[in-house]
């Protein structure tokens, strides 16, 4: 009998002990006011794709706060980065401290801003661009994400490529020649097609991008109301492009383990550049050294991307969080992540500082990408509105590019009623 | 009267500590299992049953609980073409995995069944694939799978076979990931089949031998039939692994959504789409339910051929066996 009651107690004491474990995870308790400041902490940073922020950049921060210790995690591709957040995000737990989130999912995030600290401070007032601050301001005032990058764009192209074909590979001259809009784009493209055989642009899907980031309300109306599938301008950008496609393309998936191959094995000459895609380029093709950047964007210009860094509440460092990623944004770093990857800042102060306006990239030959960039985001004339569906329906839009210029399973008539019926299903 | 009065004292307390004894016997063999059952209830049967309440409810991932919908989840779901073509996927890849992966088992578990040189690395040699993480397995397949630059077409190249589209198209696409499951888990599955074979009475190879069967037909004839419960075992579970199939699909892109058209997409993936992409959990739980549902359709389609191959196992097993070695006894004897 004994052994029996000691045995209900153990498997009594077992089973809170599980349950204790199982729930644990789910109630750790948000916010942590100011402890301590020199209480040993670690600091958890989630990127995406590359933001710049190198070993020894987050180094001077650990070494002016010797209590604070950084880990940076990055995630591959802001896709994978979204999934992460919002899983974590709804589960209450697990994020970490300073989460990195793109403009294309910031509408999204917006709808649960009360789950993330209001990092508004007088220190950061006026420091970004107004539109990206305004964006990550919620209806009651409370600003949850700071400014990391934005992504003015320019045309990355091959130099000794547009050489082989015959054609003007200085930058100066690239860009004279590709001035104009998308069409004047397409028509070189097929004069280089035409003397090589060779693809001219990687993906109709990143072209696509370009494309849309030109217009104001692709899909969504300022109500919300989702106008994706009725939208002329969008079928037209869709359709313009596949056509373009069917001789330029490379065919390649963009982030896919085929186009980092192509970036490095020259299969096409030409593509679209924000900021940040330099550091991509550089990353996956460190070999090559015929890239170059020309001072052009088809149709004027145009932003790609760019994030933010956001501090979830569910945090337990939310005080030193917000410090840490105020630190991260402030001109001066943000000039460093530029030098180191190509982000263009979306800091105000940033664009007079000489750093940025005589930054040159050994990588791209020497070329002034900081004025390359700084004229680029000059040239911006549209903000595009993204509302919650963006996201969902950019993602839907870029799988009927693919199926069309990567698989070659579909039409283009075929792929556009795929997606139709796609947002449709998305509710 | 004192004495009678003892007399039923020690009568009770004969009887209350018999019945003591009695309930240890009868409780204690419960508690002692109870650990499994406990944690069942707590990691296995809380879930299932709480999954099937999000899916008769509007269930927003971050929002949390809406309104109850009854069965919308599952009709909006079984309407959809992306779930048929998902349950097409996810049995295709597990054909494809499964069949040859057996097979291959076999002959691995076989050759290792004979005397060979240096017995323990071999056996532990084929479990090697399997200690790789299978994210690693899937990044490195992946990569030598890419449709235009990947190891796999560049060598197909070199032989003037042209490029397979591995990514684009829903046959190689699914052949590829049965690659990497069955790189995963053919040796695994041999151990196990090989336990099987050295669990076979050798008795009945000599006596074969004896009869002049040669190394194949005894294979075919003894080692095979002889398998049989080992050869179930493996099928249940590989069928319910198979099924759930979501680690290699996965990665097998950048995206990780089971392709554009859905080429690779499996119901696991279709599960994350839903819930993870568009933030939707009363859909999502809808499909687990239902995944659910045809794990356990299969499970109970295999219980029934298991217990019909018991029922007839007894015969099997004895007639190949005995019927060479009667025949040989009446040769001899006339």
């Amino acid at each position: 009998m004994r052994t029996s009651r000691r045995t209900i107690a153990a498997i009594v004491a077992g089973a809170a002990a599980i349950t204790l474990v199982a729930t644990g995870c789910a109630s750790s308790a948000g916010g942590g006011a100011a402890a301590d400041p020199n209480e040993k902490i670690t600091l958890t940073l989630a990127t995406f794709n590359d933001f710049g922020y190198s070993d020894e950049m987050l180094a001077q921060y650990t070494k002016a706060h010797p209590n604070v210790k950084i880990i940076q995690n990055k995630a591959a591709t802001s896709n994978d980065a979204r999934d992460n957040f919002f899983t974590k995000l709804g589960a209450g737990s697990g994020l970490a401290d300073v989460e990195a989130i793109e403009v294309d999912w910031l509408a999204e995030m917006m709808q649960y801003s009360d789950k993330l600290t209001d990092l508004s401070s007088p220190e950061v007032d006026g420091r970004w661009v107004d539109w990206k601050t305004a964006s990550a301001t919620d209806p009651g005032g409370r600003l949850v994400g700071y400014g990391t990058d934005i992504g003015p764009e320019a045309v990355c192209y091959r130099g000794d490529l547009l050489k082989a074909a015959g054609l003007p590979s200085e930058p100066d001259k690239v860009a004279a020649m590709l001035e104009g809009g998308w069409d004047k784009y397409y028509s070189v493209g097929q004069q280089y097609v035409e003397a090589t055989g060779k693809p001219w642009f990687d993906s109709a899907g990143a072209t696509y991008q370009g494309v849309i980031n030109q217009v104001e309300n692709a899909y969504e109306k300022n109500d919300g109301t989702v106008i994706a599938t009725e939208n002329p301008e969008v079928k037209d950008a869709f359709t313009s492009v596949l056509k373009a496609s069917d001789t330029l393309s490379a065919h390649l998936g963009q982030w896919s383990d085929d186009w980092t191959a192509g970036l490095a094995n020259g299969s096409f000459a030409t593509m679209l550049c924000p900021g940040w895609m330099l550091g991509v380029i550089a990353g996956n093709a460190p070999a090559i050294s015929d890239w170059n950047v020309a001072n052009v964007f088809p149709g004027g210009g145009g932003n790609w991307g760019g994030s933010y860094l956001t501090v979830p509440a569910q945090g337990k460092h939310t005080e030193a969080a917000k410090e840490f990623a105020a630190w991260l944004t402030a001109p001066e770093q943000q000039l460093q992540a530029f030098t180191a990857a190509g982000t263009f800042p979306s800091q105000v102060k940033a664009y007079s500082d000489p750093t940025l306006l005589n930054a040159t990239n050994a990588y791209f030959n020497n070329a002034p990408v900081g004025q390359i960039l700084t004229d680029r985001s000059k040239a911006i004339t549209v903000t595009p509105f993204k509302s919650v569906k963006y996201f969902p329906i950019n993602d839907a839009l870029q799988k009927a590019l693919t199926r069309v210029d990567v698989d070659k399973s579909q039409s283009i008539s075929d792929s556009w009623t795929q997606f139709v019926s796609d947002v449709k299903a998305l509710g | 009267m004192t004495t009678a009065l003892d007399d039923e004292r020690r009568i009770r307390r004969i009887a209350f500590s018999h019945n003591l004894a009695r309930w240890d016997v009868k409780i204690s063999p419960y508690l002692y299992i109870s650990p499994f059952f406990i944690l069942f209830a707590i990691t296995g049967l809380f879930p299932l049953l709480y999954t099937a309440y999000v899916s008769v409810h509007e269930w927003h991932l971050i929002g949390g609980e809406g309104a109850f919908v009854g069965l919308d989840n599952f009709a909006f779901v079984l309407q959809q073409p992306p779930f048929w073509i998902a349950l097409r996927n996810t049995f295709s890849i597990f054909l494809l995995s499964m069949v040859p992966q057996v097979a291959f088992a076999l002959l691995i578990a076989a050759v290792l069944n004979e005397n060979l040189r240096a017995k323990t690395f071999w056996r532990m040699g084929v479990l090697l694939p399997y200690i790789v993480a299978p994210v690693a397995v899937t990044l490195i397949f992946s990569n030598m799978f890419g449709d235009q630059y990947g190891l796999v077409n560049n060598m197909l190249g070199q032989l003037g076979i042209p490029p397979i589209q591995w990514h684009s198209q829903e046959l190689p696409s699914h052949l590829a990931i049965a690659t990497m499951v069955n790189f995963r888990w053919t040796g695994y599955t041999s151990l196990i089949l090989l336990a099987g074979m050295q669990a076979i009475p050798r008795e009945l190879y000599e006596a074969a031998s004896i009869d002049g069967a040669n190394k194949p037909r005894q294979f075919f004839s003894i080692t095979i039939p002889q398998l049989r419960p080992t050869l179930i075992f493996v099928i249940v579970t590989s069928t319910i692994g198979g099924l759930q199939i979501f680690d290699e699909p996965r990665l097998y892109d950048q995206y990780g959504q089971g392709g554009a058209n859905s080429q690779w997409m499996t119901i696991t993936i279709y599960l994350y789409n839903l819930g993870w992409g568009q933030l939707n959990f009363g859909r999502a739980a809808a499909v687990a339910w239902l995944l659910f549902l045809i794990i356990v359709l299969i499970g109970l389609l295999n219980l029934a051929i298991t217990r019909k191959i018991a029922a007839s196992s007894d015969i099997t097993r004895v007639a190949p066996t005995t019927k060479p070695v009667e025949s040989r006894k009446q040769k001899v004897t006339i």
